[in-house]
């Protein structure tokens, strides 16, 4: 059938627009800079070379930066689900007055374009004395609206008889929540991590505005210093870079993907 | 009160019931209690780093500071009336509008177009389904990294794609005419996947009865997709379009990587301006002058969002 074919070579084409770019990034990290300024350009490498991964990581302090980006996604993430789950379970399990208008006003957060917050939040951050410091770069991400959200539409959909069996054998809340209702929600639960990760990771403006150390930086922001010092005359060196930012992200979203996927059309479709 | 009520009653039964109400009562404030602690850091949080700044904004907004001063004068709606009337904000405004129309309008059309070609029964299609939508999660500021290269007029991929065609590639990102389309296509590239996968799940959740009734019927495969599939996938379209307009609204990590703004003033938005204005110019005042006009903007937006999915239910 023609339309069928028709369909291939789009799909192709479509394939080649979004993996060429990536293609180009690993291929260009893993030349020679000799191989690198060619006109045509060679699309396999003559040699692989892993020089360029060597001279990214002593133009800037990328040690560092790895450090810092993978504490403040790890802190960052466990303190923001924590607050997601603790939140959720106390408006989907437990009695107060208010309760409607109190979860509005959680939900409420999503309406504030961070990029709003932006100015207030650092003079907050300046007048805690948190520039240049972990603190500042993380506790001010770990309010959530939207985690907590996806949580307890969740917890609400668990049957009730088990977490009122867990009562009855004189479970306490926070065991109940521990050993009953967190384990009959891994997939949800590792949708979250997984999406806050990556937001975490990938947080640009903000550690951006909050440090001003080389320090303290954390990847992305550092691959604008790496790319302001090379004056984008050495791109090996810069793809080589922009690799080590991507890679980490990469590799999770090919572990995690059904849980990426899931938890954005989930949001989306409910929301 | 049932105590009360029934004064004939025998006295172990009396004091059996009031023990009984008292364990109650201590019992529900001990779950008020354990509420309050488990919802506390969230809420203080989200208090402090979230609704905080709108108010400290529009303070501020009504002040001239250079954060370094002791303390910001007030200078009452000078802010406003300054920026309101400033060429300068009428161009940002302006380039702002053309930037989220072009992502917005881009990335609708091409998102469904993808979401159908994804809806075939096409061997390999979840393969290239996933790859399109790996440049949504990726860092910003690498995928921008990533397209200057492309960009590059001397050795960038686009160079290559340009040339064959017997044109001469521009220097996309110091040209002022280029820089933000440029732009534009980056966004598209990263974004429109995720467009696509929203779609896909609506597609997939359409009443399959009605499409086959029109097929049998003689239908052509437009007049289905336009009569049947589209008008369906209206509220998806809606949502997408929120929330793709207040995404690209706050923009940010691509544009500051690739033009920083420029060349000259071509790519300034409003998200990079109230950046510029509070941490380049140290400019407190209008930068939350222009804080306060996206948060409204925003807010609009958002509000009309509410507005016509309330309908839409009523509506069913």
């Amino acid at each position: 059938m023609k339309v069928r074919a028709l369909q291939y070579v789009v799909l192709l084409g479509v394939a080649a627009i979004f993996l060429g770019p990536l293609y180009w990034l690993i291929s260009t990290a893993v030349k020679q800079p000799a191989d690198i300024y060619q006109w045509p350009p060679d699309w396999w490498p003559d040699t692989f070379s892993w020089e360029n991964f060597s001279l990214a990581w002593n133009a800037a302090p990328f040690d560092r930066f790895f450090l810092n980006s993978t504490v403040i996604t790890v802190a960052g993430t466990a303190l923001k689900v924590a607050n997601a789950v603790l939140t959720a379970y106390a408006f989907a399990y437990l009695r107060f007055p208010f309760k409607k208008p109190l979860f509005l006003l959680i939900l409420g957060a999503m309406m504030v374009p961070g990029h709003v917050t932006l100015l207030p939040n650092y003079l907050t951050v300046a007048s805690l004395g948190w520039i240049n410091t972990y603190a500042g770069l993380i506790i001010p991400g770990i309010g959530s609206a939207f985690a907590t959200f996806l949580m307890r539409q969740h917890f609400l959909t668990l049957p009730t008889e088990v977490t009122d069996a867990a009562a009855v054998d004189g479970a306490g809340h926070l065991r109940t929540l521990w050993r009953v209702v967190l384990p009959m929600s891994r997939p949800m639960l590792i949708t979250v991590v997984v999406i806050t990760a990556v937001e975490e990771w990938n947080n640009f403006v903000w550690p951006l505005i909050v440090t001003n150390t080389a320090e303290m930086r954390t990847l992305p922001v550092g691959l604008l210093i790496l790319k302001d010092e090379e004056g984008l005359a050495n791109w090996g060196t810069i793809m080589a870079g922009t690799l080590l930012v991507l890679a980490p992200m990469l590799l999770i979203f090919l572990v995690a993907q059904r849980y990426i996927v899931g938890g954005i059309t989930q949001g989306a479709l409910k929301g | 009160m049932t105590v009360l009520d029934l004064p004939a009653r025998s006295h172990p039964d009396q004091h059996r019931q009031i023990a009984h109400s008292n364990q109650r009562r201590r019992q529900r404030r001990r779950e008020y209690g354990l509420f309050a602690l488990l919802v506390a850091p969230n809420l203080l949080v989200i208090a402090v780093f979230a609704y905080w700044p709108i108010v400290y904004n529009a303070f501020l907004s009504l002040t001239d500071w250079n954060m370094i001063a002791a303390r910001p004068e007030f200078v009452g709606l000078t802010n406003y009336a300054n920026t309101l009337t400033d060429p300068a904000f009428h161009k940002t405004l302006g380039i702002t509008v053309a930037f989220t129309g072009l992502i917005v309008l881009g990335s609708l059309v091409i998102g469904l177009a993808l979401a159908l070609l994804f809806n075939q029964p096409l061997k390999g299609r979840g393969l290239v389904r996933t790859m399109s939508f790996a440049p949504h999660i990726l860092s910003g500021a690498a995928v921008a990294t990533i397209w200057l290269f492309i960009f590059d007029p001397g050795y960038g991929l686009m160079r290559a794609l340009i040339e064959p065609l017997g044109a001469e590639p521009p220097d996309w990102m110091n040209n002022s005419d280029w820089a933000l389309p440029g732009l534009v296509i980056v966004y598209l590239w990263k974004n429109v996947g995720f467009t696509a996968l929203i779609y896909l799940a609506g597609l997939q959740g359409l009443p399959k009865e009605l499409d086959e009734a029109a097929a049998i019927d003689g239908a052509s495969t437009w007049t289905r997709f336009r009569a049947i599939k589209l008008p369906l996938l209206t509220p998806i379209t809606f949502f997408l379009l929120i929330t793709t307009v207040i995404g690209t609204f706050q923009a940010f990590d691509v544009i500051a990587v690739m033009t920083g703004g420029g060349p000259g003033d071509a790519t300034t938005t409003l998200s990079w301006s109230i950046y510029n204005e509070g941490f380049q110019a140290f400019n407190a005042g209008r930068a939350a002058t222009l804080s306060i006009i996206m948060f409204v903007i925003l807010l609009v937006v958002t509000t009309v969002q509410a507005r016509v999915m309330e309908r839409r239910v009523h509506y069913k």
